[in-house]
Formats: structure tokens, C-alpha cells, sequence
């Protein structure tokens, strides 16, 4: 039968060679192998000490941002929620009172946010969509939980801290950002 | 007065040397797993246990209190009596052949000429044999009283390999003893202390007596009692706790103390290798030259343990024809014509 490719090969089946029968040729050349193997480097990153540095492009966690008076950004317009192929964000709008005039950047803001993590599949069209640029992804991913409750992120997990009250942590929460975007 | 105080003395120095012997051989056990993990991570360019302590080295002692705490679980139906004899007599036998093997020549302490060995027997290698086939009581009693089908297959098999590798170790030894006509251990490292190494005379024997050790310590590529993918656990299924970790710790202790007589029998024992320990003895000092034979005969040990655990993470498993068609078909036959050929080349020198 003409074979359907030239790729075909025959298969010899040759009774084994005394060399072959003895065996221990070939045990040996595949210690030789193994041992040879035992000062390759290994590919093993130790992880809790060891890192390994995240693609400039990768997309973490969600982060709600704050302008610089540490006023939020989010404005409850719902373009998020409606990019989201995941239905993974919720929110409620409310109408901000002349006392909060330094913690909401806008007249109106969100009174609750919430992204259910187990829903998010982490495309960042969330972000994309935002006109007022009050999400963005961060580079930590998600940690384990013991409840379906713990993965949905309310507004106080979600939020930035402050940079007037807590500049510290607004830096290292900043930082990784400012850093990931000149790499860009 | 004079004789009792004597064998008070005697006695002592033969309690402290078994407690010494069983204390190292357990030691050493120990840190074969740990070896046996490390250096088979390394093989298949991992990295091995390294979160217990520096390097992971604290790793045995955790597995060993793991084993311990375990819940330990007797099945209904078992046979109580053999169900916990099975593990205990695995250990005994492994720790058993340690006291005809000799460790060092004799060091002096206070006066008093101490043999670094247990027993010198005179029937040395049959105590040995002797000792080890019990090993497989440890295998059958403990698979036929778990009253189950994988243990007992396992078992009938374990019984059943040892049998038949037992019959051409013994063969290939036929042959080393016909050229030290001597069954003493020391006899045999004292003879080749002085005409060099057996292994030069009885390439043959060594490699035959080297795969029969193998298979008694039922070590891959030889491990079909406990094939895991044919028989689950093989004999120890039904076992948990530390009755399971003495079956697995006695194969260690089998690996260490078979190491132990693969060197004595074909590597010069305590012999350093291309040292005159008489000369040496006369510069140094008695002791300290028998402590360092000791260092020699341990640094041959760690070899074939580590050729033990490199041959496992190299050869896959026979499948059981083969097996039987090596020990029968092969080494049998192998073995005894290297029997015949070392005889009549003895016969042929001495005329």
C-alpha cells in the first residue's frame, strides 16, 4: 500500500544484538545520564524568598484609585460594570453632601463597590472603560480564602490607602504602578 | 575474681559496640531517605527537601515524628499476632547482620585490645545468609496477615524473588570462597589486606553477588513486592504509623548493612586503599589508623548506598517474567560458570 505521506518510516524489528541482550551497556550510559543530570541547573524558583518578577502587562488585583488630595476617583458610572463580560462588578451610586467634599472628587460617587473575585477573569476591560481613571489592576494576585464571601472585594479591600493619612503605603501601593508604567 | 572482672569488662565493651553499631546503622538509615530524596530531586533537576532545617536536613527526624504520631490502624480481620510480629521481625533481621561484619580493626583503650566487631563467627557469611533470607518473613508475615489480596500477592512475590536470587548470591560466593577458603568476615578482609582487593579476582562474582543484593533489598529495579502501580503498596498496604515506618525504615537498614557486606566481601572491608596500615600504624599510632580503616569501610558504605539510590532513579521496574528469567535463566547458570572457571584456574595454580 502506497503510503499517504512521504513521512512514513519502517519499523526494523531486528532481533536484539548480544550487546543489546546484556543490558548493562545501556544501564550504564543511563546512569551516566542521571548522574550527569545531578549539576544541571535547577529550575526551581524558592518561591516564598524568591520572586519571579511579573510581566509589565500583567493584570492583579483591582485597585480603586485616589487623586492626589487622597479624594476617590470613582465617579459610580457603571461603565465597568457594563465592560465586564464576567458580570463580576456592582455598585451603588449616591449623591455626595457638602461635608464629604474631601473624600469624593465628584458629585457623585459609589457608595458601595464590589467584585466578586471568583467571577473575574482578570481582562482588564474594566479598566479600559474607566473615563475617569478610578481602576486599574495592580500586580498582586488574589490570595486563597476559606469562604466564597472572602472573594468578594468590598470597597474598603478595593481603595488605595490614603496618600494624606498613609503615604507610606500609597507609595508601595504606587510605586509598582508608576514603575510598571515607564517600563511600558 | 580476676576471670569476672574480665568478663564483666567484655561484656560491656560488647554491649557499648551493639549500641553503637544499631545507633549508627539507624542514623544512617535515617539520612539514606533524606539522601535518597535529595539525590533523586537532583537527578531530575529538582532540588529536594530543603525546608526542615539548614538544607532540609531536619527532614527524616519530621517524617519520623509524622510516623509516630500517626493514627495506627489494625484491620478487623487481620491476624493480630502476625500483624504486629511482621514489622518487628523486618527490623530485627535488618539490624541482625551487623554483628558478624567487622567494622575496624581492633582499637586499644585502657589497656585492653577492643575488636571492632560484634562476633567473629567462624561461619561468618552463613550467619549472614542465614539472616538475610529470614528478611522475607518480615515481607510474607506481614502481607498474609493484613488479609488482603495486594498485600498477599505482593508477599507470595517478595517470597518468591528472594528465594531465587538467593540461590545465585550463594553461588557467586561459592566462588570468592573457594579463593579465601575462609566463611570469616575477617578472615576475608585481612586476606585482602595483603593480596588486594576481591573485586580484581572476581569481577564476575561481584557484579552477580551485586544484583542479587539488589533484589534482596527488594530496591528498584527489583522492588515488585511493593509495585506501586500493580499492587497499590504492596505488602505494607494495611499498615499506618510507625509499623509502616519500620517496614520502610528496615529497607534502609537493609540497603546500609548489605553496603556494609558488599564492601567487606569484595572491597577490602576496612582496608584504605594504597596504604600500608602496618607501616602506618608504626607513624601514627594503632588507634588512630583503626579509626581511620573505619572512615575507609564507611566511605565505601556511602558509595553503594549512593549507587543504590542512583540505580533506582535510573532503571525502571522488571516486569515479574523478567525477573524470573534473570535470576533462573542468567544469573544461575552465570554464577556457576564462574564457579567452575575460578576452580579450575585455583586447580591449575596450585599444581
Amino acid at each position: 500500500m502506497a503510503s499517504l505521506t512521504n513521512r512514513a518510516k519502517v519499523l526494523e524489528q531486528k532481533p536484539m544484538s548480544f550487546m543489546e541482550r546484556l543490558y548493562l551497556p545501556a544501564i550504564f550510559k543511563g546512569m551516566a545520564i542521571t548522574f550527569s543530570h545531578m549539576f544541571k541547573k535547577k529550575a526551581t524558583i524558592h518561591y516564598p524568598e524568591e520572586k519571579r518578577p511579573f510581566s509589565p502587562v500583567f493584570r492583579g488585583l483591582h485597585v480603586l484609585n485616589r487623586d492626589e488630595e487622597g479624594r476617590e476617583n470613582c465617579t459610580a458610572c457603571g461603565l465597568c460594570a457594563v465592560a465586564c463580560p464576567a458580570e463580576a462588578i456592582t455598585m451603588e451610586a449616591a449623591e455626595r453632601k457638602t461635608s464629604e467634599e474631601h473624600l469624593y472628587r465628584e458629585e457623585k460617587y459609589a457608595a458601595k463597590y464590589e467584585i466578586n473575585m471568583l467571577r473575574c477573569i482578570f481582562c482588564g476591560l474594566c479598566e479600559e472603560a474607566c473615563p475617569k481613571d478610578a481602576i486599574y489592576m495592580s500586580e498582586t494576585f488574589a490570595p486563597s480564602n476559606f469562604t466564597r464571601k472572602g472573594f468578594i472585594y468590598s470597597k474598603d479591600e478595593l481603595l488605595i490607602p490614603n496618600p494624606v493619612n498613609d503615604k507610606e503605603n500609597y507609595d508601595i501601593a504606587k510605586g509598582l504602578r508608576e514603575a510598571q508604567l515607564k517600563n511600558k | 575474681m580476676d576471670l569476672m572482672a574480665i568478663n564483666l569488662a567484655y561484656g560491656i565493651e560488647k554491649l557499648l559496640l551493639i549500641g553503637g553499631i544499631i545507633t549508627v546503622s539507624l542514623i544512617v538509615a535515617m539520612y539514606t531517605t533524606y539522601a535518597e530524596r535529595k539525590v533523586a530531586a537532583w537527578m531530575q533537576d529538582r532540588r529536594g527537601p530543603n525546608r526542615a532545617g539548614p538544607f532540609g536536613l531536619l527532614q527524616p527526624a519530621a517524617d519520623g515524628l509524622k510516623l509516630f504520631f500517626k493514627e495506627e490502624i489494625i484491620p478487623l480481620t487481620s491476624n493480630k499476632t502476625l500483624f504486629v510480629l511482621g514489622p518487628a521481625l523486618a527490623m530485627i533481621t535488618a539490624m541482625l547482620t551487623s554483628a558478624v561484619i567487622p567494622w575496624g580493626s581492633s582499637i586499644n583503650i585502657f589497656g585492653r585490645d577492643v575488636s571492632l566487631q560484634i562476633a567473629d563467627v567462624n561461619i561468618g557469611i552463613l550467619y549472614v545468609f542465614g539472616v538475610v533470607s529470614m528478611g522475607v518473613y518480615g515481607i510474607m508475615i506481614g502481607g498474609w496477615s493484613s488479609n488482603n489480596k495486594f498485600s498477599l500477592i505482593a508477599a507470595v512475590r517478595g517470597a518468591s524473588q528472594i528465594i531465587s536470587y538467593e540461590l545465585a548470591m550463594g553461588l557467586s560466593l561459592i566462588a570468592l570462597l573457594m579463593m579465601t577458603g575462609s566463611l570469616s568476615l575477617k578472615t576475608i578482609v585481612q586476606q585482602q589486606m595483603e593480596g588486594g582487593w576481591n573485586i580484581i579476582y572476581q569481577p564476575l562474582g561481584f557484579l552477580i553477588f551485586l544484583i542479587c543484593v539488589f533484589a534482596e533489598c527488594n530496591r528498584t529495579p527489583f522492588d515488585l513486592p511493593e509495585a506501586e502501580n500493580e499492587l497499590n503498596f504492596g505488602y505494607h498496604q494495611e499498615y499506618s504509623s510507625m509499623k509502616l515506618g519500620l517496614y520502610l525504615f528496615a529497607e534502609y537498614v537493609n540497603m546500609f548493612i548489605s553496603s556494609a557486606v558488599v564492601s567487606t566481601l569484595f572491597f577490602g572491608g576496612y582496608d584504605i586503599p594504597f596504604v600500608d596500615e602496618a607501616a602506618l600504624s608504626l607513624s601514627l599510632g594503632a588507634n588512630t589508623v583503626a579509626l581511620l580503616g573505619f572512615g575507609a569501610l564507611f566511605a565505601k558504605i556511602l558509595f553503594f548506598l549512593f549507587l543504590f539510590i542512583w540505580v533506582r532513579w535510573t532503571i525502571p521496574r522488571f516486569r515479574y517474567d523478567q525477573l524470573m528469567d534473570l535470576g533462573w535463566k542468567k544469573l544461575i547458570p552465570l554464577a556457576l560458570a564462574n564457579m567452575l572457571i575460578t576452580a579450575v584456574v585455583i586447580l591449575w595454580l596450585n599444581k
